[in-house]
């Protein structure tokens, strides 16, 4: 492919139907703003029903009306880590700013776009996609290495498991990601398939 | 019927009363046909959970008990008249002003707030039958939040805490006359001069439940003893039984119990509150007194053979059944019948002005359930069940209406009994105090245990037995050993209440309350000390408190755990203090650090793999 048909490819319009996909795909991207992200749960004998918080875009909502936040704060200052607290999180602050600028961006796309909008706005949002990941686990990782060393028990630094299950001393913790995710998720491919769509129909 | 006494029931009282080690083989004649399966109708896993409450009066030990049902396991104690080490209760600043100067109570019949004829799950209301007191727990958080008392004009309130239908009032009695108002002198011999007996009617509070002073009904100095209040065509009416309608006031085993009948009292609390309201009343005491002499159509009263104890109204609120100890009936009075007697004023004189309802013109039958009868529940299903005391036994008997073979023999009613160890007392089935019993258990409460346990010395506990009464005849089930002593209890279905865990922190409004350990410390104030003191795993902050040898030190603890089970305490060595706090309660303690020393101060609930490191000093310098 030349550099002129390149250009050519990147300056063809959206077809309508490919419109109407990047339209959908900024209303799943919206309600990945209000959905929750991420659950991680403490199991353990003594806790059967469970210590839970919920990870959203904005904010964090621990189980049995925020009490489970405080309370896994004050398990955790026994093996030294730092408290969990809800304003620590800047990312909170940036992340529904940024869903919003993608939003706006596919809006934009689907009242003027040409592919090569789609492709900017893919390039961008996969980067705040694993920037935004990245960030998440380097904070789990935060947590569970950064221990005070005069705190009561000593353990080893651990890793909190990011999708899946582990023991940590006598809890089972368990990570999964949840609606919201999977909504931020599909914004990808269906940027994707509106190009498809308007490069099949073009054809 | 009712004159058939004497040889019979003598020789009962001594054979059930004083000579118990005749009363039969322990289990030999109530084992259930099988034990597997009253084993598996009883048996609640690890984990499980029961279907009911069993809230019982500890009677002397000033606390109410609660059980689960049907395994019959204690769950829990809620302190009510006495100090309770293990909650802290009666050691903080607001429990100690509750109890005031006393160390016990008498903790005698538990009584459910009702809504329209049944549990509403609010409040449970205990009389202390010693003190003149009534309290009130709440079953959001299963505390007692008020000891209302000494009641004025009343002593000994034995026949409480009978709960009218929307809570309106619970029933308080004098069961010792006394002269009024209380503190007058007058010699015992001036007895039936001088002495009153009263009954009365505590108003609560809708919204908060507190207790007040309703209405009182000046009596003749009967012994006013237990308690019942109406519903449906009784609904605005309660009753009490009495004995000693002879006034007498010594040696009463004797001299009370020669009449062969004694009074109940039936009160139109309705024209009582009306009275009070209209200010046709005395003053006594303090409070509003309607003299039944001179304000009529409040006060009536029937006789009941003989020495009568329980009394208690049907669901439907039409049979009204009173039990007298000392004849082997149960008497059956029809409410409508009485309604229509005081209308046509069909009474046969009266005792100080108080009109007495002809016992004919009432009465539906006298029911033969056998000796000792003392109280009657009901299981909605048209049955009755009254514990036979002498006979140490469980009498099931069928409600009015009856055919006229019944009537012809009253002995074709009664139509199962069940042996019980040993003389029972009081007997509770599920709901039989509204208008829709549960039915399916029944509870009997009795006052010996001899030789039903493993030996543990003199002092022996009571026994409650729980039996089926699902089936035409009852089956006996379990058996658990009770705290002394219980008198009555209350079956309340788990699902009809959800108490809290926690004292949810937006909820404290306590000025003293610390949840960080920055607003934690100790402040000073000449020699007044005030230590805000934050509980929380595994930490008392501050854990270093100075004081001078005659400072006054008031403790503000917090406990800031949010967390079920999570509870903290404190006590301090040798100081007598114990203080115990919830998750998110705080609580007030005050003392004067009198001798110079050191003294470690502790957290006394075990609470967290640091517990024994949760603790600190109180270091009292000398002045």
């Amino acid at each position: 492919m030349s550099v002129s048909s390149l250009q050519r490819f990147l300056d063809r319009p959206l077809s309508l139907r490919a419109r109407l996909v990047v339209f959908v795909g900024v209303v799943v991207l919206a309600a990945g703003a209000f959905l929750p992200l991420w659950r991680i749960q403490l199991v353990a004998p003594q806790y059967a029903e469970g210590l839970t918080l919920e990870i959203y875009a904005h904010s964090i909502e621990a189980g049995n009306d925020g009490q489970d936040l405080q309370e896994i704060n004050t398990l955790n200052h026994y093996i030294g880590m730092k408290p969990i607290h809800e304003a620590d999180f800047v990312e909170m602050q940036w992340i529904p700013f940024a869903i919003g600028v993608f939003a706006l961006l596919g809006l934009r796309a689907v009242a003027i776009g040409r592919i090569g909008s789609l492709v900017d706005l893919g390039v961008l949002f996969s980067y705040f996609a694993i920037f935004s990941l990245g960030a998440f686990a380097y904070r789990l990782y935060t947590y569970g290495h950064d221990l005070d060393p005069s705190a009561p028990m000593t353990i080893e630094p651990f890793m909190p498991v990011l999708v899946g299950r582990q023991q940590i001393a006598n809890f089972v913790q368990t990570s999964v990601p949840l609606s919201g995710s999977i909504c931020l998720a599909l914004f990808l491919p269906m940027l994707v398939g509106a190009i498809w769509l308007t490069v099949r129909e073009d054809t | 019927m009712t004159r058939q006494l004497p040889t019979l029931m003598i020789g009962g009282l001594i054979a059930g009363g004083l000579a118990l080690a005749g009363c039969g083989a322990p289990g030999s004649d109530t084992a259930p046909a099988s034990d597997a399966s009253a084993a598996s109708q009883t048996y609640v896993p690890p984990g499980g959970l029961d279907e009911y409450y069993l809230f019982y009066s500890g009677g002397h030990s000033g606390q109410v008990y609660v059980a689960g049902l049907p395994s019959m396991r204690h769950i829990a104690t809620i302190p009510v008249f006495a100090p309770y080490p293990a909650t802290g209760y009666g050691f903080d600043e607001e429990t100690k002003a509750m109890l005031g100067d006393y160390t016990w109570g008498d903790v005698h019949h538990p009584g459910l707030s009702q809504t329209d004829g049944l549990y509403d799950g609010r409040w449970l209301f205990v009389n202390d039958n010693a003190n003149n007191r009534v309290a009130r727990i709440d079953l959001r958080d299963f505390k007692t939040k008020q000891i209302f008392g000494p009641i004025p004009n009343s002593s000994g309130t034995h026949g409480s805490s009978f709960v009218t239908e929307n809570t309106e009032y619970v029933l308080v009695a004098t069961r010792f006359s006394v002269p009024l108002p209380t503190g007058r002198y007058a010699p015992p011999s001036a007895y039936a001069d001088e002495f009153s007996g009263m009954v009365s009617g505590l108003r609560v509070d809708p919204e908060t439940g507190t207790l007040s002073v309703g209405w009182q009904v000046l009596t003749p100095p009967f012994n006013w003893d237990l308690g019942s209040t109406g519903k449906g065509p009784s609904s605005g009416w309660a009753f009490w039984t009495s004995y000693n309608s002879e006034m007498a006031y010594e040696t009463l085993e004797a001299t009370s119990t020669q009449a062969d009948r004694d009074y109940a009292a039936i009160v139109n609390w309705r024209a009582a509150e009306q009275a009070v309201r209209e200010g046709r009343t005395r003053t006594i005491g303090g409070v509003p007194v309607i003299d039944p002499a001179e304000t009529s159509g409040v006060l009536y009263f029937v006789g009941v053979p003989k020495s009568p104890h329980g009394i208690d109204t049907d669901p439907s609120g039409r049979w009204i059944v009173a039990s007298g100890k000392l004849q082997p009936v149960a008497t059956v009075f029809d409410f409508e019948k009485i309604l229509t007697a005081i209308e046509n004023r069909d009474f046969e004189g009266d005792v100080r002005g108080v009109p007495v309802i002809r016992y004919e013109a009432v009465v539906e039958g006298e029911v033969p359930v056998g000796l000792g009868p003392l109280h009657t529940q009901f299981d909605g299903q048209g049955n009755a069940y009254t514990s036979l005391f002498i006979e140490s036994a469980v009498a099931k008997w069928r409600l009015p209406p009856w055919s006229a073979e019944d009537r012809a023999d009253l002995n074709r009613v009664v139509t199962d009994k069940i042996t019980v160890h040993h003389n029972i007392g009081h007997l509770v089935v599920g709901g039989s105090d509204t208008k829709a019993p549960y039915g399916r258990y029944l509870v009997a409460m009795n006052k010996l245990s001899k030789g039903r346990h493993v030996p543990v010395g003199p002092s022996q506990p009571e026994t409650s037995q729980l039996i089926d009464i699902t089936g035409s005849t009852m089956t006996m089930l379990y058996e658990a050993f009770t705290e002394p002593e219980p008198h009555f209890a209350q079956i309340l279905k788990a699902d009809a209440i959800a108490p809290i865990e926690v004292y949810p922190r937006a909820e404290n409004t306590d000025p003293n309350a610390v949840w960080t350990a920055a607003e934690a410390g100790v402040s000073r104030s000449g020699n007044q000390v005030t230590v805000k003191m934050l509980a929380i795993r595994s930490r008392l902050v501050p854990d270093i408190v100075e004081v001078t040898a005659g400072d006054e030190v008031t403790i503000h603890l917090t406990n800031a755990e949010q967390t079920t089970d999570m509870i903290h305490g404190l006590g301090i060595g040798g100081h007598n203090i114990n203080v115990i706090v919830d998750p998110g309660e705080t609580k007030t303690v005050r003392f004067r650090a009198t001798e110079p020393g050191v003294f470690p101060f502790y957290c006394t609930n075990f609470c967290s793999a640091l517990h024994q490191e949760m603790s600190g000093y109180l270091a009292v310098k000398p002045r």
